[in-house]
């Protein structure tokens, strides 16, 4: 599957496109199958993202995974510092990103 | 140290208020990311893995502890409770507001700091030995010629828009801290046959994707010629450097192109030019800079001796307290290498911390190393029990200064968005696996860094041993490298051969020192017994 990500204007924060707006977690992220362009051209025209990009993502249980770690890595957070991820009651959340 | 007359404080203070309307225009749409990229990049902030993060400049790496103190005052208020100290020297927040920014910036400038020339193609923060003024191994103190430097770099209208970015170090010493010869531009003061000051220059050096040791290019400029002379170095750069490919744009790739002995013929003949316009600047402006570099108000009486029945503390002043010039002074290195921690991260209560005890026992004064340390620099002796004892309640003493777990680590891809392997994990284990102090202290001196990806800001062909981290078709990937050093005796690390995994990396670094236990010689270190034993020998024990 493809999906948008991008960092949010004012704060930076990692945002996922979830076919009406944009989300923190990735598990929101739609599949945008060839529309990934255009949609990208509107959401950052009307600042709604920042530096936006398409990527390979595989449909796991847990919802979208995306397929280069750089992206997982965004996706949850600093690996090192989990009390900074999203998930920072789990401990091992940084094993999803491996 | 120094202080900003009116003219750099406006500077300051006008390039702030230039950057609150940059922001504004970009919020408002009025700017594209395109556009706006540039203008942020100048202020020092880059968008990264997680958030935009910026970069704050620490010239030579000096601050005070106001500045130190506002440093934690911004981590806490518009970051995510801590800093990260750089391998030039400088700190980092990794969770800025794009909308907070502008604040921000206006609360260094408050204290004298900023974000400037940070990033871009540009002369970035010069850096310097973190000793300077303290250590009786230099010939002058290195720093007012850093300043004067500094003032003449910052805003050049013409180097503003070089081929590629510009990085100065001066050091005044035999013993190089500050890994001059791995920069653009290295400058050591010397002094000549007659005694008077100047300097010898390198240029070329560097890390990243190519690296370079710096030749030496002149033996002695005069001291009041050598802002003259380092622009005719950037000014033959700057003509011919190679702006068609951003990886051969680097001063090192023109040197090594036009060969030492041509680049060299160039500069002299720019030299000889500029000399005719008079651009040197005026003696006044040194001397009134050196005036803030004079020596504190040392305590004459101060004795020598130290009390060392307490055994951590013996250790700690063993491994990482170093001579003074003064007697009865010593200077203490603070390690930001706790075990199992992330090389340069400091709390903003660990970096309060450390502007109070610099004001308390530093005559207000720290300096960031560029191993991502702190160091105070003007302890007195009997002061240093009870540094030790605040140090090491707030988890800021390891022993370890030099040792094989202060390592160097870049931020690698837990937040860096050029990063293709994680490096901090990798660091935190080393640090687990080598815990042991008496171990530590049994390989001794062993300088390791580790990198995230080809760009080097971990330092790892500089490393005794040094770690590449690679992609290695969507896998993180670690190569293995030995025998660098970025000291005064400056090699260029090799690969062993194939990467590793994190665990095999590891594995293979505990097999190369045990190998180097076994071999070594009566005082050799580590990088000693690797140069004489050579390559092959350390290969056959990785790999079989």
């Amino acid at each position: 599957m493809n999906i948008i990500t991008g960092n949010d204007l004012k704060t930076g924060d990692v945002i996922w496109w979830t076919g009406l707006d944009w989300s923190r977690f990735v598990k929101d992220a739609t599949d945008v199958g060839d529309h990934g362009e255009a949609i990208l051209h509107r959401e950052e025209a009307a600042r709604r993202v920042n530096a936006p990009y398409i990527i390979d993502a595989e449909l796991t249980d847990d919802g979208p995974r995306p397929g280069h770690i750089k992206d997982r890595v965004r996706a949850l957070g600093p690996t090192v510092r989990p009390d900074l991820t999203l998930k920072p009651a789990d401990p091992d959340a940084g094993e999803w990103v491996i | 140290m120094y202080q900003y007359d009116q003219y750099d404080q406006k500077m300051v203070d006008t390039r702030v208020e230039e950057f609150r309307d940059q922001v504004k225009r970009r919020l408002a749409g009025d700017l594209t990311e395109d556009q706006f990229k540039p203008l942020r990049l100048m202020n020092g902030l880059y968008l990264q893995l997680h958030a935009y993060m910026l970069r704050v400049a620490i010239p030579y790496g000096t601050l005070n502890g106001k500045q130190m103190r506002m440093l934690g005052h911004i981590a806490r208020k518009y970051d995510r409770d801590y800093g990260h100290f750089t391998t030039r020297q400088n700190i980092q927040y990794n969770w800025i507001k794009l909308e907070e920014a502008p604040d921000l910036l206006a609360e260094l400038a408050s204290v004298e700091m900023h974000a400037i020339q940070t990033s871009g193609n540009c002369i970035r923060n010069i850096s310097s030995d973190q000793f300077a003024g303290a250590t009786a191994d230099e010939i002058a103190d290195p720093r007012p010629w850093a300043e004067l430097l500094r003032q003449w770099s910052s805003f050049h209208p013409e180097f503003s828009y070089l081929p590629r970015k510009f990085k100065f170090a001066v050091i005044a010493s035999d013993t190089d801290r500050a890994a001059m010869r791995l920069h653009d531009i290295g400058i050591q003061l010397v002094h000549n046959d007659a005694g008077e000051l100047g300097a010898k220059f390198f240029v070329g050096g560097g890390m990243g994707r190519t690296p370079m040791i710096a030749p030496e290019i002149r033996d002695f400029v005069p001291a009041d010629e050598l802002i003259s002379y380092a622009e005719a170095c950037l000014r033959v750069y700057n003509r011919y450097g190679r702006r068609d490919n951003k990886y051969k744009a680097r001063i090192k790739i023109l040197v090594h192109e036009l060969g030492a002995e041509e680049y060299t013929r160039q500069v002299e003949e720019e030299f000889a030019h500029m000399k005719e316009l008079g651009l040197n600047p005026p003696v006044e402006e040194l001397a009134r800079i050196t005036e803030f570099f004079a020596d504190p108000a040392y305590d004459e009486q101060a004795s020598d001796e130290l009390d060392l029945s307490d055994p951590d503390f013996a250790l700690w002043v063993d491994q990482n307290v170093s001579a003074h010039k003064q007697s009865g002074y010593a200077i203490a290195t603070i390690s930001l290498k706790p075990r199992g921690g992330i090389p340069g991260d400091a709390s903003s209560a660990q970096i309060d911390l450390m502007a109070d005890l610099a004001e308390q026992y530093s005559f207000d004064e720290l300096r960031v190393t560029h191993s991502q340390n702190i160091v105070l620099p003007y302890v007195k002796k009997s002061d240093l029990y009870a540094l030790w004892q605040k140090l090491d309640e707030a988890g800021l003493a390891p022993a370890n200064l030099d040792l094989i777990t202060d390592s160097i680590a870049c931020p690698g891809l837990d937040y860096c968005s050029l990063a293709n392997a994680r490096s901090i994990p990798l660091a935190q284990k080393i640090s687990e696996r080598f815990s042991d102090l008496g171990r530590q202290r049994e390989l001794g001196e062993l300088k390791l860094k580790i990198s995230g990806c080809i760009n080097a800001c971990g330092h790892h062909h500089a490393g005794h041993i040094g770690i590449l981290g690679v992609d290695r078709k969507g896998t993180e990937n670690y190569q293995l490298l030995l025998g660098g050093s970025g000291a005064e005796d400056a090699s260029l690390a090799k690969i062993t051969g194939p990467g590793f995994t994190e665990d095999g990396v590891i594995d293979a670094i505990e097999t190369v020192t045990d190998l180097y236990l076994a071999q070594r010689e009566k005082g050799e270190r580590f990088i000693d017994t690797y140069r004489r034993v050579g390559m092959e020998k350390f290969k056959e024990a990785i790999y079989g």
